[in-house]
């Protein structure tokens, strides 16, 4: 069983985030950079699922040069090989680039399998998933909360807000999985030694055979016009309970339509 | 000391591990006054933490120092708490450096893997109620019957005692008296005989067991002997070294986190109508001691550097130890100044920081103990 898991290297979940002057684009260079919190339960899925099929995990990352940084992560884990797609065209790729490019990259290599995170901590959108799974005309399943690989069918949880339905499809599938389905591993000593010596293979985009007018800033089909600072928070309404407390919260739910 | 990207990336995977799997659980285990080693370990062990520098054959890395070093000053730099980093250094760099250098096949095979897989629990026990820093002082005494040793004898100040499977013990198996006639012995701890009995109160790093030993007519092998019979001194004061070099590294970091904290503290903190750090007075001191830790950073590196390539390093690790139990001293005692009534409060970390700290100028070998192996080293006890 061969699956790809797809990792996108996204600044610092707890660092404060800013977007450059120039054109409104995340500024990715002022900050520490990690793997997407969720890619690595995604990591954890594919590396259990090979595990327990005798398979082959292929680590995939679209962005700039120290993205390879996140694939090697994945090796460190224990994922067998990686795929850096890099290219200066690609910058500032909205998601429908973004899913583009993965799919032409995935699509002939042989996959049963391929699980992303169901968001990244920067975009947070949640669509490249069923992107893909839309240009590869493969079954979409998506926000799992648990994964069963039965021959040829893959079968899901998908976490809802009243529990989760069952949802399954034929492989060669697509999977998004939530942080409730494992506890992803750290890599250990001998995981970052070993991965030293695994192979990624970069890829440009001109071998993807993807014209650079589609991608980047220039295709993206939003713009972020202008941005300002999430103002700080306001103090909260304090009222004092001097015999009319209980009609004076109302009076304030009611002013805020909560009632 | 050169740290390569590798070098690095461990780190962090340190970093993360005592974020996720160790800090959230600190307060417990201070009030607990004991940390569940038997469930930390084998995470620790999976992360490949135990045995960076011992062969690959009995659950090592076969890796070198300069990983222990980069283990370490994670450990004293991103840990809540200087108790189970101190627990989990006992296991790594105090009670088995003896057993993978100079070990039997058989006792590392029993002994040294399952501790490097995080499956047992070890502790070291050379310090009595009547001997501590003058090891020639101790009375332990293990005599031959046959193929066994039969113990007899107490030990104090025990780091995991309460739940060692095993303990690296030193003890008088001769009659020659002073250094000489000293071995070190495994003994298992569910030997008839042995007894934790009690669980010292400390003033600090809580959440680690210290504990009172008694051996009374414990019967092991003389098979379970470290090296050769006799040779029990000169391998503890070697043993010593590994101890003393990462009681360094992880206190040097500690110390430095403890200012990085105070500063973030007093850019926060206003009074008078500015942030405190606006003071050049409280500026300044804060600077002098990052320039010490510096210093102090930059020596243990070296002394780590020499060690990785075989050298003998006790006047480093002697020097290491005893410089930076005077400079946590002293960091902990302005970090509390400099945190005023918050640093007095025992809900925040200052105060345990103070009394976690207190323990490097102490615990061992005690300052006084490595002033005087300086002055020998010197050669000024036999100058007149």
């Amino acid at each position: 069983m061969k699956i790809a898991v797809c990792v996108k290297q996204v600044p610092d979940t707890w660092a404060e985030k800013k977007l450059s002057d120039s054109d409104n684009t995340l500024d990715r260079a002022s900050v520490e950079a990690v793997m997407n919190e969720l890619d690595e339960y995604a990591v954890e899925e594919a590396l259990l699922i090979s595990e327990a099929n005798d398979g082959e995990v292929v680590a995939v990352s679209m962005g700039p040069e120290r993205a390879e940084e996140t694939v090697r992560k994945a090796l460190q884990m224990g994922a067998d090989s990686g795929i850096h797609i890099h290219d200066e065209s690609l910058k500032g790729s909205d998601a429908l680039a973004t899913s583009l490019v993965l799919a032409e990259v995935l699509k002939d290599r042989g996959f049963d399998l391929i699980i992303f995170g169901s968001e990244s901590t920067d975009a947070r959108m949640s669509v490249v998933p069923a992107m893909v799974a839309e240009r590869l005309g493969r079954p979409q399943l998506t926000f799992a909360n648990k994964v069963d690989v039965d021959g040829g069918t893959v079968k899901i949880q998908r976490l809802t807000d009243y529990g989760y339905d069952e949802v399954e499809g034929a492989s060669p599938a697509v999977v998004s999985v939530v942080e409730k389905i494992n506890e992803p591993r750290y890599p250990s000593f001998k995981g970052i030694m070993a991965a030293k010596k695994k192979p990624i293979e970069t890829v440009a985009l001109a071998e993807s055979g993807i014209d650079a007018g589609q991608v980047g800033l220039g295709a993206a089909w939003s713009e972020v016009a202008s941005a300002a600072p999430r103002p700080p928070k306001a103090a909260g309404v304090k009222i004092d309970d001097e015999g009319a407390g209980g009609s004076k919260i109302a009076e304030f739910l009611s002013e805020q339509k909560f009632i | 000391m050169q740290f390569t990207s590798e070098h690095d990336q461990f780190r962090k995977v340190v970093r993360a591990f005592v974020e996720n799997e160790i800090n959230p659980y600190v307060d417990q285990w201070e009030q607990d006054r004991i940390f569940p080693a038997h469930e930390l370990f084998p995470k620790l062990a999976e992360i490949g933490a135990f045995g960076l520098e011992y062969d690959e054959k009995y659950g090592g890395q076969g890796a070198d120092h300069s990983y222990t070093t980069v283990f370490m000053e994670e450990l004293g730099y991103a840990c809540d708490c200087a108790g189970v980093p101190m627990a989990i250094a006992v296991q790594s760099s105090m009670a088995t450096p003896s057993l993978h250098n100079f070990g039997s096949e058989e006792l590392k095979e029993k002994y040294l893997k399952p501790a490097m897989l995080g499956e047992q629990v070890c502790s070291v026990a050379v310090s009595e109620p009547d001997a501590g820093s003058d090891v020639s002082g101790i009375r332990t005494k293990a005599v031959r019957d046959g193929d066994d040793w039969i113990i007899n004898g107490r030990k104090m100040w025990i780091t995991n005692g309460s739940q060692a499977d095993w303990i690296c013990l030193l003890a008088r198996t001769s009659d020659e008296g002073g250094f000489a006639g000293m071995s070190q012995i495994i003994i298992p701890t569910d030997a008839p005989g042995f007894e934790v009995t009690r669980t010292i109160e400390k003033m600090g790093n809580h959440s680690s067991d210290t504990t009172e030993l008694v051996f009374e007519d414990v019967r092991v092998p003389i098979a379970n002997t470290i090296g050769e019979p006799g040779r029990g001194f000169q391998q503890q004061m070697m043993q010593f070294q590994d101890e003393r070099l990462v009681g360094a590294y992880m206190a040097t970091m500690g110390a430095q986190r403890a200012l990085e904290r105070t500063i973030e503290y007093l850019q926060m903190r206003e009074a008078f109508g500015k942030p405190l750090l606006a003071n050049q007075y409280l500026q300044y001191n804060l600077a002098e001691l990052i320039a010490d830790v510096d210093m102090m950073i930059t020596y243990n590196r070296e002394a780590a550097r020499r060690f990785t390539l075989g050298e003998n390093v006790t006047r480093e690790a002697t020097i290491a130890k005893l410089k930076v139990g005077k400079l946590a001293r002293k960091v902990a005692d302005t970090v509390v100044q400099y945190h005023g009534g918050m640093g007095y409060a025992e809900e925040n970390w200052p105060a345990r920081y103070l009394r976690d700290a207190r323990l490097i100028s102490i615990g061992g070998g005690a300052d006084e103990v490595m002033l005087r192996i300086i002055s020998m080293l010197e050669g000024m006890d036999r100058r007149r």
